[in-house]
């Protein structure tokens, strides 16, 4: 289990191979890559920046892999976030999810995802090519994401 | 503010638009012993300034995390050594 915070750019066959290097016990990966959009309400986006917690991002995406690890059979699994100013197009988030078969990684790849948007420290605030820009609220739908997964409350 | 003995220190922590609202990332407190609660706090920095106010004018918006855990805001304050506010997250 790992999990990063950088300013760096993340490179997704670098992640694969960082968890598969040497094991022959893997049957399935799964990758997941979030991306800056370049338009956000209905203008062109100059770029985003990512605030973060420093301390609890960690923290809090070790307590999220630990979840995963709980509910189904995975051999590692990696987390990278990218904090700092970011351009659209380039990389935000990328999970990795290496488990026996298919369905647990897709689905655990799922819950990371769902789990790290509504817990995890992190803030956007974008910034239009017209100056114009502020902090991303947080969607609902992200919260009704993780209620499918039926996670206690804490 | 002195510290007494019916104060305790705590490092208060803001992110996102609750820091620039408030405008400070971080501050050290004397947490008086009246303040149990994560909701009672909210009310007392909304007592201490206009900045404060207006960063806590909505406090059902708010988060906050104790110890770098989330919590509620009826949560206790007896073990919080640092205590965080931030608006909802939205990594990922």
């Amino acid at each position: 289990m790992t999990v990063r915070v950088q300013t760096e750019p993340f490179d997704v066959s670098a992640g694969i191979a960082a968890i598969t290097m040497g094991r022959t016990d893997i049957g399935a990966i799964v990758t997941f890559t979030g991306t800056v959009r370049g338009e956000a309400h209905g203008k062109l986006l100059a770029s985003m920046e990512l605030e973060h917690y420093p301390g609890m991002t960690e923290a809090e995406l070790v307590r999220v892999e630990a979840q995963a690890h709980t509910r189904w059979s995975l051999q590692d699994t990696l987390i990278i976030h990218r904090v700092g100013m970011l351009m659209p197009g380039e990389g935000i988030v990328l999970v990795v999810v290496a488990s026996p078969h298919r369905h647990a990684a897709f689905e655990a790849a799922s819950f990371l995802m769902d789990y790290l948007k509504t817990r995890a420290p992190f803030w956007k605030k974008e910034t239009a090519l017209d100056g114009s820009g502020g902090w991303v609220d947080a969607r609902e739908s992200d919260d009704a994401a993780l209620a499918r997964w039926n996670l206690p409350h804490s | 503010m002195a510290a007494g003995s019916d104060t305790r220190p705590v490092t208060l922590m803001y992110f996102a638009w609750v820091r620039e609202k408030v405008g400070v990332a971080r501050e050290e407190i004397a947490l008086p012993a009246s303040v149990a609660t994560v909701a009672d706090l909210i009310g007392w920095l909304s007592a201490r300034g206009p900045h404060y106010a207006n960063a806590f004018a909505k406090p059902d918006i708010i988060r906050a995390a104790i110890n770098q855990v989330h919590v509620k805001a009826t949560a206790s304050l007896a073990s919080a050594r640092e205590v965080a506010f931030f608006p909802p997250v939205t990594g990922g």
